[in-house]
């Protein structure tokens, strides 16, 4: 028996392994440039169909506040205006709302399920939470508006009250509206949105530090929160602050349930209980009757406005994580 | 347990030789009359599919008059998808339907070619203003008090200009909560053509499928989201098209007409609209602040649209033919949707207007 019989026959075929080497790298590489290529045309095709609304609002379309998609005096000198910047305030407060609320939320379910649960309840709460993500938005948004904003009104109504004289609080938790529809429901329901996919991710980061590590932490004489601090967060970090980014992306693109919720209010407020708009609820609610002319294109032009708003936030991040990394780990990472 | 066995089997014998002769009797009878005797359909030698999209007013109306329209039309299929009026012009325009719902007329930039169409009347429906405040029922309202409330120039239930409109009536100090659509929407264009044309100096906001509505307004997604809203909150009011807020069970006001009655939104008065209002020779009918003695001010016209020439026979005969079923057959049903028909001459202009649709 010769060595060559032993091996596989795959590999003891000439010219085979070339063949097959060369298709895989070609496949990936198609694979790979599809991806920048779908997203380049996307960008294209977006900037091209919105053109005219950019050509006829200028650059105000970016900066200034006042949506009138009709004609308000028939052939007066008052025009349509398109001005998104409301919406983009919309879209960054109700991100940063989910964020604030649904972060410590996931990562506490996090560390519940690898670090606390016993291994019965871990399974279980796992699927639950899973479950919470199939969960369709327009479910959360019915539940926002029937549900949670009436209730919530109350609760907007008593931090009003009690806040009201702080002079930056106030400013920021004011006079609620009736309906409860405001930055901060939209807010609310999209981090219940949010949740699954930060813990889901996060649980999988907290699995991969070394239980050598956690061992040496404890032996060290550190409680199971020390160990926590000291052995899990800076191994994690990275990851972390991915989960957040993937958490925000989907923050920041939520349609039916924010259009929902948000209260359709057209202008820029630090009123957190004030009803407001974000970029994907105008497109979604507009887009079947967008109005005069050049409404539908201004609409698509919210998409670029969010698309290259996604773009920058990714980027922002992806930059503090590096440099964060490098302090937490030090000179190694 | 035999006599069972025995009775299951004649029954369904029985039951397959009643069908065997039913199927027969009915190609006999087609057989036999090729069409204009009277008694069988003029619709059941109608072949082919259309389809339609657009206005989501009129989907009701549309798809039970689909649903009874196929029951006659056996060989045909028609379809209506509920997108709204812009998007159904659009897709009307780039000939991906074969006949569009509209509530608002066509535009230029709606990317249909003038002259390539004919606008079909369909029928016509209130907008009701409803409103929620406890303790106060039949409210009246004038069309400039209106134009000032949804202007928010009128912010509390007990200004002057409402309790002008209301003699005799206790209107409770509250403020008023304005309650408007969050979605472009032809109820909102023709809502706010009426309060252009009588709201006054409190109403600036123009005319559109969507205004530049005050920010301490507040806004609902279709006319379910409006009505929900309303209500919720005491004190609130808003626009809201007949048959959702009849399903909602609210409360309407009743709005002064040029004859200086207030009529309370009912499909009667929608008709009388219809017949007060302007009809053009397109036949775009516009009954928005209608003159007349009954007439409900704030009533909706919805159309749909059909191309002059269709460049293929079965498509043609298939479109008149459930465009005339529309303003026939179909407008008994309308009351059962919630919508009022059209005056007999109004029908009478838009058969003829059908019957000039070319193959």
């Amino acid at each position: 028996m010769t060595l060559n019989e032993r091996q596989s026959p795959a590999l003891h075929r000439r010219g085979r392994g070339a063949i097959a080497d060369r298709t895989f790298s070609t496949a990936a590489l198609i694979a790979g440039i599809l991806v920048l290529a779908i997203l380049a045309l996307i960008f294209i095709t977006t900037v091209t169909q919105a053109w005219p609304a950019f050509r006829y609002q200028g650059l105000s379309f970016f900066t200034s506040t006042t949506w009138v998609p009709n004609d308000p005096d028939g052939d007066g000198p008052a025009k349509a205006q398109f001005g998104t910047l409301a919406f983009t305030y919309g879209t960054v407060v109700v991100s940063l709302i989910a964020l604030v609320v649904a972060v410590p939320v996931s990562i506490g379910i996090a560390l519940f399920i690898t670090e606390l649960a016993p291994k019965r309840v871990r399974s279980s709460v796992t699927t639950i939470i899973d479950l919470l993500a199939a969960v369709p938005s327009v479910v959360f948004g019915l539940l926002g508006i029937l549900v949670v904003a009436p209730a919530l009104f109350h609760a907007y109504d008593g931090v009003h009250k009690t806040v009201g004289r702080v002079p930056i609080l106030g400013k920021l938790f004011g006079e609620p509206v009736s309906s409860g529809r405001s930055f901060m429901t939209a807010g609310i329901i999209v981090a219940i949105m949010i949740v699954p996919i930060i813990t889901s991710v996060t649980r999988e980061v907290f699995a991969t530090v070394p239980t050598a590590d956690k061992h040496a932490a404890l032996s060290l004489g550190a409680t199971r929160w020390e160990m926590i601090r000291a052995a899990v967060f800076p191994h994690s970090f990275g990851g972390m602050v991915g989960a957040v980014i993937l958490g925000l992306g989907r923050a920041m693109g939520e349609t039916i349930a924010v259009a929902l919720t948000i209260g359709a209010a057209v202008h820029v407020t630090p009123n957190l209980f004030d009803g407001g708009h974000a970029l994907p609820a105008v497109i979604v609610l507009n887009f079947g009757d967008p109005g005069s002319y050049p409404g539908r294109e201004a609409l698509i032009g919210c998409g670029v406005v969010l698309f290259a708003l996604t773009l920058i936030v990714n980027y922002a991040a992806r930059f503090i994580v590096r440099r964060a990394e490098v302090r937490m780990k030090g000179a190694t990472a | 347990m035999n006599r069972s066995v025995l009775t299951r089997t004649a029954v369904s014998s029985i039951a397959g030789i009643a069908i065997a002769a039913l199927a027969l009797a009915g190609c006999s009878s087609d057989n036999n009359n090729p069409g204009p005797s009277g008694s069988t359909d003029p619709y059941a030698s109608l072949s082919g599919s259309i389809a339609g999209s657009g206005s989501s007013f009129q989907n009701n109306f549309e798809q039970a008059a689909i649903d009874a329209f196929l029951a006659k039309a056996t060989n045909a299929d028609v379809t209506y998808a509920s997108k709204g009026s812009g998007t159904g012009k659009t897709e009307f325009g780039s000939n991906l339907t074969d006949f569009a719902g509209t509530d608002s007329l066509v535009k230029d930039s709606d990317g249909i070619a003038a002259d390539s169409f004919y606008y079909i009347p369909l029928a016509s429906a209130p907008i009701t203003v409803s409103y929620n405040l406890s303790g106060v029922t039949g409210l009246k309202l004038s069309g400039t008090t209106l134009g000032s409330i949804f202007g928010r120039a009128i912010k509390n239930w007990n200004d002057p200009a409402i309790a002008q409109d209301n003699p005799g009536v206790t209107l409770p100090d509250k403020p008023i909560v304005v309650a408007h659509r969050s979605d472009g929407s032809g109820t909102t264009n023709r809502f706010t053509e009426y309060l252009t044309a009588a709201g006054g100096s409190g109403w600036t906001l123009g005319r559109g499928d969507s205004v530049a509505w005050p920010a301490d307004t507040q806004a609902g997604a279709q006319n379910t989201g409006v009505a929900q809203i309303i209500k919720q909150s005491d004190g609130a009011i808003g626009y809201v098209d007949y048959s959702d807020a009849v399903a909602a069970g609210l409360t309407f006001a009743s709005i002064k007409n040029k004859n200086g009655e207030f009529v309370a939104p009912t499909l009667d008065g929608a008709t009388k609209a219809v017949a007060g209002g302007s009809v053009p020779a397109d036949l775009s009918f516009d009954p928005i602040d209608a003159t007349g003695a009954g007439v409900y001010p704030i009533t909706a016209p919805t159309y749909i649209l059909v191309r002059k020439t269709y460049g293929d026979a079965a498509k043609a005969a298939l479109v008149k033919g459930y465009a005339t079923f529309l303003l026939t057959d179909a407008q008994a049903l309308a009351a059962g949707v919630n919508f009022a028909k059209l005056p007999d001459d109004l029908v009478q202009k838009a058969l003829t207007q059908i019957n000039a649709v070319q193959s």
